[in-house]
């Protein structure tokens, strides 16, 4: 919001004064960028590479890679929720590394390797970690699964069979509001083959006593989707 | 119309009721039915487009030429608009629109009310012109204290009659007439029996005071819309519980005919009870749209998500009860006085009024108007507030007579069901060695503790929605139904509900919903989505089938009614050798397939009613030399009717129960004294459980046969989170042998309880909490 109390600082706040920094910094990053030079304050050309492709666009210099995908480029997997780097939703790797994307400026990372939600499926195939969730349930109303999936990822890039802790610590940067973590934990478990499929498909404690007569309990991984399927026998494999 | 006898109950223990079928209705399914799908754990049907970010949320909505719109917020408590300029920012770069919302000589009442709003090509112009726009203000005192705002002399939050601009889905209770006195509303009263007669008859009374911090909803999708014009007709994509409500405000704020109106919900990021109505936001990025010729962006950022447009009110609950030495209660008694900001409907006096039996129940609520955003309706209004106190105090009750605190509960709980739930609930948590294991012999600074608390819900749904159901010739089907899916599974609920009745695997069906000119679907509040869409839905399927049928048995040559389902098809009655398959009877069908559109039959009022029932426990460590507070474990039993789908059920309860964790240890929204803005209105110090917070949780369904509807349904969204603080608090306190009052429990609380615990000889000499066995 619009505010002249200055009582909370918000992402564009940061932005405007830490601009000049910004560009000094990356000035002095690996990757080389024209940066010596003042950019803005009007709309300068850009050049990202994301997802394995070349994106130009013409942006003002303030503006964040989480506006940058979604505003500009229509990748709006990235969600946006608290604007400076305390909830994880806008979670993307950069060169790998999972980073929130809502406080890069689009700018500094022009020359690095972005990689989005939208990048980890490919040919119609989820990445086992999202076949995970979507078996597991590991998420409610999926406003925060983009960015869990990344840091999912990221830790199984880093750690291919992670302890319930270290689970935990990955994903403690990632807010979920529907309470999903539990899932979530459940399905990092799946992908890593720590928990098989089959460990999850007794509903949780109906003690047979009270169990409905149902005829069958339909195992959740016989409702998932062929994609699924696939990618959760890949993943066991 | 016509009378089944159903068997109805839970547990194996049924009765046979006559009950009176409304025609076009199938019977409530009987106890012994076999199910292919329902209460199985299926994976929610738009779980792919979530985990691979193609879901389209109404804020991820992009259409050609589109602006973005921002909005001017007042800085100030409490402050009169003396003029307001527009000029410099109609003249800002990329701006299309500019809208007063405030005029001069309005009041605003809290920091964060609606001024003007502006919408521009990019969202930083937008920004850029909020800066452009000229106010001036003329400050006056105010308050955001809810003692100081009782008080006699009080700044007024509303000098005339209360005026706040409502939205649907705000908080329950406010809107009714009620006299006021300075700033305070009510009493919204209710007296049953005697309660003097009631504490005179009691071998023990206690009495406390109980007080919860203001929590903000928090969905992580933001309030907002995407308007658009073409001519006279308004589309609107919005992240709603409600889209159906969302075109009725809009239909009558910008008087447009409601059939010219469309709201679109594809997918929602959360909303708890806050997002009902198309709020000042809807409004205004529709005004704009129109003024700028052009489509609307308006999504709030967190900031103002936390400001503006909800919060549970807070409570301040003194609660007096009584019971005879043989534990029975004999008299309940509740004032309470909450704040809703500029809104009322701070009640609390649900679960004391209807969890235990007692003869003499008496109840006044106050509502206690500040300077602060207004309160919004927030999952369960009321109860986990009520629960707390009204749990603390049973607590304490079962202390002073010597009896146990589940025996005591077991002996005032009037529900069989919940008492079956505490059952259950007890043994998984060992209830009984709860006192054995206070004590961690490894490490001297931490207390274990168990609590417990009753959940207690009413909603069964009820009549509006309707359905179609269409049957194609390749024997698919299609429902199409406008209700919205929050997060809940709703989408996927109304797929099982469909194949279960067809006898179709969930692949062969397609759910449409989220659309206004879809079917009416009812606002998904109150945990009534389920209860009132499901039955809907069955119906709607079991009628498109009887067309199916009608269609086999010309085929076979016989009369409607001597054809039966068979074996996923259609046979002459008796002679199951003269059968159709269903693809077979289907291929039959003409071109268009057959539909049906059904409405939701009126609840059974001679079924097997109770309310919604459940229990949680709460197993703690709290470390006595820190005050930090850990939950180790919560068991959770709950009565959900039949469980349609176990595992978005089950979902659905670890969140209640971790947003009652965070509630009773961690959110607090803090206002400013000095000058009455909110300090954290934020993630990071508006601090919300996160993964390294969240326990074992045990989640159990007690299976519930109530034939209210034809599906036995009942909602869960609000039960799971009734219980979780009450029962986290209890166990606290059962952990250091003190008892904390207020929420949330925070380090510094829990010290000074232990700080005020009276010394016993044992530990006066020794640590803090002292007494060590």
């Amino acid at each position: 919001m619009a505010d002249d109390s200055r009582s909370g600082f918000t992402r564009r706040d940061l932005v405007r004064g830490a601009l000049v920094g910004a560009v000094a910094a990356t000035a002095g990053a690996k990757t080389p960028v024209e940066t010596d030079r003042a950019m803005g304050p009007g709309a300068i050309p850009m050049t990202l590479h994301i997802n394995g492709e070349t994106h130009r666009l013409t942006a003002e210099p303030r503006v964040v890679l989480a506006d940058a995908l979604r505003d500009r480029l229509g990748l709006t997997g990235t969600k946006v929720v608290c604007g400076r780097g305390a909830c994880g939703a806008c979670t993307v790797l950069v060169d790998g590394d999972p980073a929130c994307s809502c406080l890069l400026l689009a700018a500094e990372v022009q020359g690095k390797k972005i990689t989005t939600i939208e990048a980890l499926a490919s040919d119609g195939r989820m990445h086992p970690i999202q076949a995970a969730f979507v078996a597991a349930d590991a998420l409610q109303c999926g406003f925060c699964t983009s960015g869990m999936v990344m840091s999912c990822k990221a830790l199984l890039d880093h750690n291919a069979k992670p302890t319930r802790d270290e689970i935990r610590h990955a994903v403690s940067g990632n807010l979920c509001r529907c309470g999903t973590y539990p899932h979530v934990f459940e399905a990092v478990e799946r992908a890593a083959g720590i928990r098989t499929a089959e460990a999850n498909t007794e509903p949780s404690d109906f003690s047979a006593a009270i169990l409905p007569p149902m005829s069958r309990q339909v195992s959740s991984d016989q409702r998932v989707d062929a994609g699924v399927a696939e990618a959760l026998d890949l993943e066991e494999a | 119309m016509s009378k089944d006898k159903l068997r109805l109950g839970f547990n194996g223990r049924f009765e046979e009721k006559e009950v009176e079928i409304a025609s076009g209705d199938p019977a409530p399914w009987d106890p012994s039915q076999k199910f292919s799908i329902l209460g199985a754990r299926t994976p929610r049907l738009d779980a792919r487009a979530k985990a691979t970010g193609t879901a389209r949320y109404s804020i991820d909505v992009r259409l050609p030429g589109m602006l973005y719109a921002r909005i001017l917020r007042s800085p100030h408590a409490a402050a009169v608009v003396r003029s307001l300029d527009l000029t410099a920012a109609r003249k800002m770069p990329g701006v299309q629109a500019v809208l007063p919302i405030a005029k001069s000589g309005d009041a605003l009442r809290f920091a964060g009310q609606e001024v003007a709003a502006v919408a521009a090509d990019t969202p930083e112009r937008a920004l850029d012109a909020l800066g452009a726009i000229r106010v001036e203000y003329e400050m006056r005192p105010f308050v955001v204290e809810i003692e100081k705002a009782k008080a006699e002399g009080a700044p007024l939050v509303f000098e005339g009659k209360v005026e706040t601009k409502t939205s649907a889905g705000d908080a329950p209770g406010a809107k009714k007439a009620l006299p006021r006195k300075g700033n305070v509303q009510g009493p919204r009263a209710s007296d049953k029996g005697n309660v003097e007669h009631g504490f005179a008859k009691a071998d023990a009374v206690v009495e406390g005071t109980y007080s919860t911090a203001v929590q903000t909803h928090s969905a992580l999708e933001t309030h907002g819309v995407v308007a658009r014009w073409e001519g006279d007709e308004l589309t609107v994509w919005a992240s709603t519980q409600g889209i159906f409500s969302v075109r009725d405000e809009l239909s009558s704020a910008l008087n447009v005919p409601l059939a010219k109106v469309t709201v679109l919900t594809e997918f929602m990021g959360g909303g708890f009870g806050a997002k009902f109505g198309a709020g000042v936001e809807g409004v205004t990025a529709a005004k704009l749209a129109k003024e700028a010729g052009a489509p609307v962006k308006l999504f709030l950022d967190r900031k103002e998500e936390h400001l503006a447009v909800g919060n549970r009110p807070s409570s301040i609950q003194w609660v007096k009860a009584g019971a005879t030495k043989d534990g029975k209660l004999t008299a309940l008694q509740l004032i309470v006085h909450g704040s809703g900001g500029t809104n009322g409907g701070t009640g609390t006096s649900g679960p004391l009024k209807n969890v235990y039996a007692c003869d003499n129940v008496k109840t006044e609520e106050f509502d206690v108007f500040m300077n602060s955003g207004p309160s919004a309706a927030f999952r369960a209004p009321g109860h986990p507030q009520g629960a707390f106190a009204l749990e603390a105090t049973m607590d304490e009750l079962a202390g002073r007579i010597g009896m146990d605190p589940l025996e005591f509960r077991m002996k005032n709980d009037p529900s069989e069901v919940r008492r079956e739930e505490f059952r259950i609930g007890a043994e998984k948590i060992g209830w009984a060695s709860r006192d054995a294991r206070r004590h961690v012999p490894q490490s001297p600074e931490i207390r274990r503790g168990v609590g417990m608390g009753a959940a207690i819900w009413y909603n069964t749904g009820g009549t509006g929605p309707k359905a179609t159901v269409t049957i194609h010739r390749d024997g698919s089907a299609e429902v199409v139904h406008g209700v919205q899916d929050l997060g809940t599974g709703a989408r996927t609920m109304v797929g099982i509900i469909a194949a279960e009745e067809l006898g179709l695997p969930l692949e062969k069906i397609a759910v449409r919903i989220g659309d206004t000119r879809m079917p009416y679907g009812p606002g998904s509040g109150g945990s009534t989505t389920t209860p009132s869409t499901a039955p809907t839905i069955r119906a709607a399927a079991w009628q498109a089938k009887n067309k199916v049928a009608a269609a086999a048995a010309s085929t076979l040559g016989v009369a409607g009614d001597a054809v039966e389902s068979s074996s996923g098809g259609f046979a002459v009655k008796g002679r199951p050798d003269r059968r159709l398959s269903w693809k077979e009877a289907c291929a039959r069908l003409p071109e268009e397939g057959v539909s049906a559109t059904a409405s939701r039959a009126e609840n059974h009022p001679d079924a097997w009613k109770r309310f919604t029932a459940g229990a949680q426990f709460a197993e703690v460590e709290v470390d006595v030399e820190t005050g930090l507070v850990r939950v180790k474990k919560v068991v959770a039993v709950h009565d959900c009717g039949l469980v349609v789908n176990a595992l978005t059920a089950e979902s659905q309860v670890h969140g209640g129960v971790i947003q009652g964790i965070s509630y009773a240890l961690y959110e607090n929204r803090i206002l400013d004294r000095a000058t009455g803005r909110m300090v954290n209105p934020n993630v990071e110090q508006y601090k919300i459980a996160g993964s390294m917070d969240v326990p074992e949780i045990d989640v159990t369904f007690l299976p519930v046969w109530d034939g209210v509807n034809n599906t036995h349904s009942v909602g869960i969204g609000e039960p799971a989170t009734v219980a979780t603080a009450a029962a986290v608090a209890n166990a606290v306190s059962h952990a250091i042998g003190a008892r904390i009052r207020s929420l949330p429990i925070t380090p510094e609380s829990v010290l000074a309880a232990l700080d005020a615990k009276p010394r016993t000889a044992a530990n006066a000499a020794g640590s803090r909490e002292g007494g060590r066995a």
